[in-house]
């Protein structure tokens, strides 16, 4: 194949690319677009191998079909509650290769490059190491807090910023020795110790974030994964690496910003860590006024639903966690053949990814067009019959738009409290991730459905 | 010993109300009160004498027995010259006794004195403090809320149409437009009223924080193109300045000629009601078209408003009564007296029967405006924060956005400059290589921007998958070192490729299976 075809090869894969993010603007074209990815990737994975570059096939051949198998078999069992779990792991495999083929790419001994070009290519390699390394084990530890094998409390070492710039300073410093070693046996050592310090930096900056910042996290290791990509083209001079990594960058980025305005939250804060404990002295204040909570049984809530003519129902993290997205939605159907109005309104961080509750939902078959985001739904609660919250806590605050002093002032919230009734599913009066008293737990429109949200659930749908 | 309870009738011409209904009675002796009224006291709210008596209270023949032997006084109007008797009610309220009615305090000053005189408790239910735990005892919402529904009805009857639109076989009947100027409790009710009778409702209010209610019952918020906070402490309106005034008459003016029916409940605490409706708007209205002036007893929101009469002018009926309320009489004195039972219960926490009056407590201590014969009021500030938000810490958050504003857009072009300079500098070193491929970088970073923000939120997890997958195209990376001659360079790229490959058909794989689940 000839240098002018594979490089049309490469304009055509990223053209699909593109169109494969594109096609996610609305469900109806997005399966098409993520064909499109698919084409793409077989393009640019066929036109390179028959490249002239690639001769040993066997090798080739045999490593890709493991790759294809063992992705195959993961993809095929994830659990659709385990989203969080798989797309962190994945990004540590992105953020692996890209340590790999930068070192790979520096023991190259048939680079030809001289003066500022090298000086170029080695800045390359090494930041495409820093930020694969980083995103290495940053996704692993992320993988490790969602999959429970390590807490999702926030680790908080102390003087952890200063460590923190510590490690920053060391790796700089470490690039300049890099980049200005003679040979190959000087650069090595720097390369190492730079490696080794920032995969210690990827373990600790996600070690520091709580729980419940989790969305931000793992979309800020997306876009890491995306910018270890970006680099790998650069030292390749690959302009599809290039425009690829650029794309899922800027895509992780823009998550991550998303994620934190519903917060409002500030980036850097999430990432410096600590939200989960700040807020629990914070907010024992102005809890005088707060009045009584109302419990109430799955049979009250029963016949509540039943007589309600419009129900919104807000699942939470909670939800997830107790796998009753099934459950929900045999009610939502139920309630709907009886000719009831029942949507969702999915806070934008509800869950521990971006879109979590949209794909629980979608998994257990409740119609896409009836599940709202926040600002689509907010205006409507005033007019609601019903609303029931199963597993959500902070993001149904009233004190982020009442109390000033509030850990979570300011934040968006959805305001379920204009509703008529609300139902409250919840294990305990336990505060959520924030650490924040919720005041509508006393209002006075709103009932307590204590227990396992499964449990609730299947006793509401059992009432119907 | 349990207090005895005693309800005179109201002697002021043309109250219709009573402070206690059967109901409310046996609820008042369930606290443990013994309760007294005079004879007829409810005639005139439809409640008979012997219902009460039915409900195990003493209904009393004379007026001047019945205010001496009882402990607690409960009335609607504020106490004054009796017609028969004559003398002051206050007069006949026994020495250190209570009493619990409307007071205006602040407009009665010798009225407070006199009720000083007899060492008596008064507790003024117009001065009730405006916090969301006071609500249940809160007659001026009430009444207000009362009032609000009448005006609609006094409108609808001085009215010559319907209210709601029509296709009838006799022709088409357009809806009536109402216009509701202030959107408190009375405003709300009216505008509530009017729209359920199928009118097309518009509401004003200087307070833009209410525009969610009004639009919540349905109703048009009319806005000024107009910057001003028109909310004062206590979730009350506040003067505006000049330039909002103009605006706002402006905005009238033009209304006046669209609408057939204007209801004005505009009040501000302290202050004569504001004049928003000139004679000159009301020439401009349409003959047949009616004003309701709920504001008609502190001097009307019209101009041409006589207070308690209904008038017409140019053709305009122009309804000035003071005693809304007071014409749905039984309406009123339930949720009147529903109102001073829960005040009782509040006092009376033992239900022994007798009054304890914490000063402590923020409400109590705000209804209270002569205790044992001292002077209680006005009381002081409260405490709890009020409904509205705090007011003063108000103006210092613009300022701090302000600075930030400022401080941000520095910062904006402070990095903008940054970033210049670098890719100047950039361009400068570096080969003409690098640049083309950086230039290939900047470009897909704008187009990755354009594209994600089209994403829509539900299809953010299957984004973070699909993004997943495609950055598996770092396997080219290791595919093209894969064919090394060096070992250990092809053994890294192999394992690269292996996982990168995990990578690409994994995060395919389940996005196509996500995808799949989302159906209509």
């Amino acid at each position: 194949m000839t240098e002018g075809l594979l490089t049309a090869a490469y304009i055509i894969a990223s053209i699909l690319f593109i169109l494969a993010l594109g096609g996610l603007s609305s469900p109806e074209t997005a399966r098409r677009g993520n064909i499109y990815g698919i084409i793409g990737m077989a393009i640019a994975i066929v036109a390179t191998i028959w490249g002239s570059q690639v001769t040993s096939y066997g090798v080739l051949a045999m490593a890709m079909i493991a790759g294809a198998l063992i992705g195959g078999y993961v993809a095929n069992r994830v659990e659709m509650t385990g989203m969080p779990q798989l797309v962190a792991m994945l990004h540590s495999f992105v953020g692996l290769a890209a340590v790999l083929v930068g070192y790979a790419s520096y023991l190259d001994p048939n680079s030809q490059l001289q003066g500022v070009e090298k000086t170029i290519h080695e800045v390359e390699i090494y930041l495409g190491v820093l930020i694969g390394a980083v995103t290495f084990t940053g996704s692993v530890v992320a993988f490790g807090k969602l999959q429970g094998v390590i807490g999702s409390k926030p680790l908080l070492l102390p003087a952890r910023h200063w460590l923190n710039l510590a490690l920053l300073l060391a790796s700089v410093w470490m690039g300049f020795v890099f980049v200005g070693a003679e040979d190959m046996a000087g650069g090595i050592p720097p390369l190492l110790i730079m490696t080794v310090i920032a995969l210690l930096f990827g373990i600790h900056m996600v070690m520091a974030i709580g729980g419940a910042d989790m969305p931000v996290v793992v979309s800020m290791l997306n876009s890491y994964s995306g910018w270890a990509a970006a680099a790998t083209g650069f030292m390749l001079s690959n302009d599809l690496l290039i425009v690829t990594g650029a794309l899922v960058g800027s895509s992780g980025a823009i998550l991550s910003y998303i994620m934190c305005r519903a917060m409002n939250r500030k980036f850097l804060a999430v990432i410096a860590g600590g939200f989960g404990t700040s807020g629990g002295t914070v907010a024992a204040g102005p809890a005088a006024e707060q009045g009584e909570v109302v419990a109430t049984t799955a049979e009250e809530t029963a016949e509540l639903l039943k007589q309600a003519n419009s129900v919104i129902i807000v699942p939470g993290y909670g939800m997830a966690v107790a796998q009753a997205q099934h459950i929900v939605s045999d009610i939502t159907s139920k309630l709907r053949s009886k000719g009831t109005q029942v949507r969702f309104a999915i806070h934008p961080v509800a869950g521990r990814l971006p879109g979590h509750m949209n794909v629980l939902l979608a998994e257990a078959k409740v119609p896409y067009d009836i599940v709202m985001e926040m600002d689509e739904i907010n205006g409507d609660f005033p007019g609601t019959d019903a609303v029931l919250v199963i597993g959500a806590n902070d993001i149904v605050n009233p004190d982020a738009q009442d109390n000033p002093n509030s850990p979570i002032a300011g934040m968006p919230v959805l305001e379920v409290w204009k509703a008529k009734t609300v139902v409250v599913m919840k294990r305990s009066m336990a505060t959520g991730y924030a650490g924040v008293e919720n005041p509508l737990f006393f209002k006075e429109n709103t009932r307590m459905l204590f227990g396992d949200a499964k449990a609730s659930v299947e006793a509401i749908l059992t009432n119907i | 010993m349990s207090m005895k309870i005693g309800i005179p009738k109201e002697i002021h011409t043309g109250e219709r109300r009573v402070a206690a209904t059967p109901e409310s009675v046996q609820q008042l002796l369930k606290l443990g009160f013994s309760v007294a009224i005079e004879r007829g006291a409810g005639e005139a709210a439809h409640f008979i004498d012997d219902a009460y008596r039915e409900a195990g209270a003493e209904v009393v023949e004379e007026t001047r027995r019945l205010w001496a032997e009882s402990d607690i006084v409960l009335k609607v109007r504020a106490p004054e010259q009796h017609p028969t008797l004559g003398v002051d009610e206050a007069e006949l309220l026994r020495e250190k006794g209570y009493l619990i009615s409307y007071i205006w305090p602040a407009q009665n000053p010798e009225l407070l004195e006199r009720l000083a005189t007899r060492k008596a408790t008064v507790l003024a239910m117009d001065s009730i403090p405006r916090i969301s735990r006071a609500q249940k005892l809160d007659a001026l919402s009430s009444m207000a809320n009362i009032a609000g529904y009448r005006a609609v009805v006094e409108a609808a009857s001085q009215f010559g149409r319907f209210f709601t639109g029509q296709v009838t076989a006799a022709g088409k009947v357009p809806p009536a437009k109402v216009m509701v100027i202030g959107a408190g409790v009375a405003g709300l009710a009216a505008v509530g009223t009017a729209g359920s009778l199928g009118a097309i409702v518009r509401a004003f209010d200087t307070r833009p924080e209410v525009k969610e209610q009004v639009e919540s019952m349905g109703a048009e918020f009319l806005e000024l193109e107009f910057e001003e906070e028109g909310s004062g402490s206590g979730g009350y309106a506040k003067v505006m300045s000049e330039a909002f005034i103009k605006a706002e008459m402006a905005l009238f003016a033009q209304q006046a000629m669209e609408v057939d029916i204007i209801i004005t409940t505009a009040l501000i605490p302290g202050k004569p009601a504001p004049k928003l409706i000139t004679a000159g708007m009301v020439e401009s209205m349409q003959d047949g078209s009616v004003i309701v002036d709920m504001a008609a007893e502190q001097g009307g929101n019209c101009a041409l408003t006589e207070p308690g009469k209904v008038v017409v002018r140019d053709g305009v009926t122009i309804i000035g009564y003071t005693d809304l309320p007071s014409r749905l009489p039984t309406q009123s004195s339930q949720l009147y007296a529903t109102n001073l039972r829960n005040l009782l219960s509040d006092l009376c926490k033992e239900k022994n029967g007798v009054i304890r009056l914490d000063m402590e407590d923020d409400v109590i201590r705000g209804t209270t405006v002569v205790k044992d014969g001292q002077i209680t009021w006005p009381p002081p500030p409260l405490k709890v924060a009020a409904i509205a938000k705090p007011k003063p810490a108000a103006p210092p958050p613009v300022a701090v956005k302000k600075v930030e504003k400022k401080k941000s857009g520095l910062l904006d072009w402070a990095f903008m400059g940054v970033g210049a300079l670098l890719l100047a500098a950039l361009g400068l070193v570096s080969p003409p290589d690098f640049l083309a491929h950086f230039t290939v970088f900047v470009l897909a970073c704008f187009i990755g921007y354009q594209v994600v923000w089209n994403v829509t939120p539900a299809l953010h997890t299957p984004l973070m998958s699909v993004t997943n997958a495609i950055s598996g195209i770092i396997v080219i990376g290791a595919l093209l070192q894969i064919s090394s001659d060096h070992t250990l360079i092809s053994v890294l790229a192999a394992i690269g490729v292996l996982i990168a490959t995990i990578n690409v058909v994994g995060g395919f794989y389940v996005t196509q299976r996500m995808l799949k689940m989302f159906r209509k």
